[in-house]
């Protein structure tokens, strides 16, 4: 019933800034935002509705506009590809194919594939399948995901009973099986298999992110209107049932800090897991009451036994927020978060570490609180580099 | 087939349901459609209904290819259209449709229920039997509609399945598709019914003064004959003409769609070196390579052992080597096709002279067929039984297959096309053409379908895409499964095999013509991915190469 109140009431615009991974996605500038899994370049979504490629092995940076594209919602590199990337567009799907030699900072409106499906928009999430050509796509006024074969513009659509559209999709690094958020109070699994899901009911609010281990056994997600992050465990054994756990509480506290008490925690506004599973960043939302938007970083283990621990936070200037975040998955060594911020401008920020997998006897990792500041000043050296967008 | 004679019975109640459909006395309709369901006739109906689904169970069985024949000339179309195989498609096809127009008539009553009917002319003349028109446009629009069904079919290709890239279990599949499948017979029963009713507006004349004479009847000159606007615009003899036609298309397809389904199911092939030697290229064996080598981690291990005794690597070799094969195939092709397309600046119709018997390769105008796909046989053999299928020009090289000659086999005149000479022809494959493309090819160039060359070259590309899957998978996991470094040793083959194919294909896709994408086919039943295939196989292409270097990365400097 919300979600029926909340499809009649909102227009395109508002529902792609209601379920998108973005914090404040209307008034931010950067609206989206992915890293190429297999070299050091990136993408970022501007909100004049162009896509600025940044690469720096490369002289120029192309820019990619197209008269469908309005209203970017989510971008992803494709997997086992130089070149593609999907854009999650206001009415249909387009997948760019720029080619990574090529010196042209302009690159043509024929350079992009439209896929579009009646019914099929605003388009809010895509996920590439990890090993393979298949992408899918998630619109809120759509029950239906929609299973792309993007070489032959071909899709399945796959309908499910219940929940509404689907928001937020999730595919699990291994490949096997893909999250479907829905507007209510209801998510699915998908088993990319033979296609088939499994539904799991929340308890209160509908799922608002997620994210899988490296291993894709165990999924993290978040439920809007909570302060909790929930974990479920998936083996091959589908016989065993079980309920998602708590594994953190991010309710709102007040840290002493030698500069004077803040105010963390909140509601969460999305999860990032790097590549590794040793980091887990959290995107707290803030409050107008001056409780600011921040990112808190968690250590994680995955195996032998599942572990969450506490180790700091991620700030910016004084007086920004952070609008979104993701992992870089190039990066050697340790992990490296990349954070779009409100004033425009985008930090890396690296976690320095040995991989768990190795552990040394006398050195804990990473250092503990307080992590990295992330002033941008320090990076402007690094091979990666920030960018002043405005 | 089972399922689709179960089918029939929810579509044959929907049916009379729909027939007898009385908006003001919803009692007296429920009654009536009852009683009709349970009365003899109406299963005797049902059984001629059968009979039906089962003869086109029948035909889809005998005509399925799994590689499309690409007419690349609308003069190749016509003759596939006028050919004597098609010829008796289309006349059976027919038959059917009277029948099952029949069975609707019937079902109908009322004035549709005999084709004849005592009338009395004038008082002079004793009682004679008139002929019922209404019953006879049923008939002819259900030949009509029969006839339409088999030419639709071999112009958009009905009769070819593709192989879905994901897999899903059969139920879900046919409840996915079968809104769509509803959808397309009512518009292409309305699309029928618009073009024979212009057609017996014209010409009904003739069939009823055939119709009259034969069986003796008269015509009632006190009712107006039905070829006249006014009597063809009746609302009540249009909405039962439709649901007719819907309801003949509706079990036809869905009769197709279940096939197409249980033919593109995934069987499992049991991994000998006997399998592995002799033909793995079977199209379903290869499907299931590409399926094993992503999720089975317990049969990459079959892939990946050694003989005992003796630690030989029979299996990984023989796979390797049979996949390798089929695209070194595939890169000669395209190099021969390259090399026609250069010497000439455009494509070459065909070598001077008509009667040489020349195998050099050409291509052009001519229509393909690829053969060697009798899947007849192995799309319904348990995997014990199962047995490779290609056929072979020099015959078959395994049990159970040596009497089988395909029946599209048949060699007139000189051949077209071949990848290129004598021994270089791939193997299991055998071109054949029609007898009338020689002939026509000589004169009719301008009426070249610019795509359809390029199309033709890939129509078989299934097997390379599933081969470059199977193989690309199964390097990827060698890297932390393969315990006795097998797949290394062949590493550099494979990589440069992938790599010579990757340029021959790009230097394919510079080519006029070959990366523009066809619009969508408007008649749904139809299946054009053969015609984005090119696309996927590229597309594969490179994911395999990426994946491969990803995988080993430093390894390979």
């Amino acid at each position: 019933c919300h979600y029926l109140a909340l499809c009649l009431q909102l227009s395109s615009e508002e529902m792609t800034a209601e379920f998108s991974q973005v914090l404040d996605w209307s008034d931010c500038a950067v609206r989206g935002f992915a890293w190429h899994p297999h070299t050091q370049k990136c993408a970022v979504a501007l909100s004049d509705d162009s896509i600025k490629i940044y690469n720096p092995k490369s002289a120029t940076t192309p820019t990619l506009k197209h008269r469908l594209q309005r209203s970017v919602a989510a971008l992803q590199w494709k997997p086992l590809c130089a070149s593609a990337l999907a854009v999650a567009c206001h009415n249909c799907l387009l997948v760019w194919h720029v080619d990574p030699t090529s010196l042209s900072t302009r690159p043509s409106s024929g350079c992009a594939q439209v896929l579009s499906h009646p019914g099929h928009s605003p388009v809010t999430s895509v996920a590439w399948s990890p090993n393979g050509p298949l992408l899918v796509s998630a619109s809120p006024r759509d029950t239906a995901l929609l299973v792309w074969d993007v070489a032959v513009e071909s899709c399945v659509p796959l309908h499910r009973v219940g929940g509404g559209g689907v928001t937020y999709l999730s595919w699990s690094p291994d490949g096997s099986r893909v999250l479907a958020a829905t507007p209510s109070s209801l998510f699915r699994v998908w088993e990319t298999r033979m296609w088939t899901c499994e539904r799991w009911p929340s308890l209160k609010g509908r799922c608002q992110s997620g994210c899988w281990s490296p291993d894709g056994s165990r999924l993290l997600f978040t439920v809007q209107g909570e302060t909790v992050i929930y974990a479920l465990t998936f083996t091959d054994n589908p016989v065993v049932y079980t309920a998602a756990t708590v594994v953190a509480d991010l309710s709102e506290t007040t840290l002493n800090t030698p500069d004077g008490d803040i105010m963390v925690g909140g509601e969460i506004q999305s999860l990032a897991w790097d590549p590794r599973g040793e980091r887990l960043a959290v995107h707290v939302k803030g409050q107008a009451s001056g409780r600011p938007a921040m990112i808190a970083v968690f250590k994680t283990q995955i195996s032998p036994a599942f572990k969450l621990l506490p180790c700091g936070f991620v700030q910016g200037e004084a007086g920004t927020e952070p609008r979104l975040m993701q992992f870089n998955p190039n990066y050697q060594h340790g992990a490296q978060l990349t954070v779009c911020w409100s004033n425009g401008k985008i930090t890396h920020v690296p976690f320095c570490f040995m991989s768990a997998g190795n552990p040394q006897p006398g050195l804990g990792g990473s250092p503990s609180f307080p992590l990295t500041q992330g002033r941008p000043a320090d990076y402007n050296n690094q091979t990666l580099y920030t960018e002043l967008i405005s | 087939m089972a399922w689709s004679v179960l089918l029939l019975l929810p579509t044959t109640a929907l049916f009379v349901l729909l027939s007898r459909f009385s908006l003001f006395h919803p009692i007296l309709w429920m009654s009536e459609c009852l009683s009709l369901l349970t009365s003899a006739s109406a299963i005797f109906s049902f059984i001629l209904l059968c009979g039906v689904v089962l003869m086109v169970g029948f035909f889809n069985l005998e005509y399925y290819t799994v590689v499309p024949s690409i007419a690349c000339s609308k003069i190749a179309l016509l003759g596939q259209v006028l050919h004597p195989r098609q010829f008796v498609h289309s006349l059976v096809h027919c038959i059917m449709g009277v029948v099952v127009a029949w069975c609707c008539a019937f079902t109908i009553g009322g004035r549709y229920r005999s084709l004849g009917h005592p009338c009395t002319q004038d008082e002079s003349s004793g009682p004679e039997m008139c002929l019922n028109e209404y019953h006879l446009v049923l008939l002819l629009a259900g030949a009509f509609i029969g006839y339409s069904h088999s030419l639709v079919g071999v112009v958009y290709n009905m009769n070819y399945v593709s192989f879905h890239t994901m897999q899903q279990y059969k139920y879900l599949r046919f409840k996915g598709a079968l809104p769509l499948v509803v959808k397309a017979s009512a518009v292409q029963a309305l699309y029928c019914l618009r073009s024979f009713l212009l057609l017996y507006f014209f010409m009904g004349y003739a069939p009823r003064a055939w119709i009259c004479k034969t069986l003796d009847l008269s015509i009632n000159s006190s009712i107006h004959s039905l070829d006249s606007v006014s009597s063809l615009l009746d609302l009540s003899l249009l909405y039962h003409l439709w649901i007719s036609g819907t309801f003949l298309l509706l079990t036809w397809y869905i009769t197709v769609l279940l096939f197409r389904i249980f033919v593109t199911e995934v069987h499992i092939t049991p991994l000998t070196p006997y399998n592995a030697s002799i033909r793995p290229t079977a199209f379903l064996a290869l499907q299931d390579l590409a399926l094993l080598s992503q999720h089975s981690p317990s049969r990459r291990l079959e892939v990946f052992s050694l003989s005992q005794p003796g630690g030989h690597p029979h299996i990984w070799t023989a796979l390797s080597k049979e996949c390798l094969s089929l695209l070194s195939d595939l890169t000669e092709r395209l190099v021969a096709h390259h090399d026609t397309v250069a010497t000439n600046g455009r494509a070459k119709s065909q070598s001077t002279g008509s009667n040489k018997r020349s195998t050099t390769s050409s291509e052009g105008s001519g229509s393909y067929n690829a053969l060697s796909l009798s899947l007849k046989n192995a799309a319904f053999r348990k995997c014990s039984d199962f047995v490779p299928y290609f056929i072979t020009p020099q015959g078959a090289l395994s049990p159970g297959f040596s009497s089988i000659q395909s029946p599209h086999v048949m060699r007139r005149g000189p051949k077209l096309w071949s990848a290129s000479t004598g021994e270089g022809q791939p193997r299991g494959h055998t071109w054949l053409i029609l007898p009338m493309d020689y002939f026509l090819t000589h004169c009719c160039l301008s009426l070249q379908l610019p795509e359809a060359s390029s199309q033709a070259l890939f129509a078989d590309s299934q097997v390379h895409i599933w081969a470059l899957q199977g193989l690309s998978h199964l390097v990827a996991a060698s890297f932390s499964e393969d315990q006795y470094g097998i797949v290394q040793t062949t590493l550099p083959t494979i990589l440069s095999t992938l790599l010579l194919l990757q340029e021959a294909v790009d230097r394919h896709f510079k080519l006029p013509h070959t990366s523009s994408k066809p619009g969508h086919c408007s008649c749904s039943m139809g299946d054009d991915s053969y015609k984005t295939l090119r696309f996927a196989l590229r597309s594969t292409l490179k994911t395999a190469v990426y994946r491969i270097t990803a995988t080993f990365g430093g390894h390979l400097q």
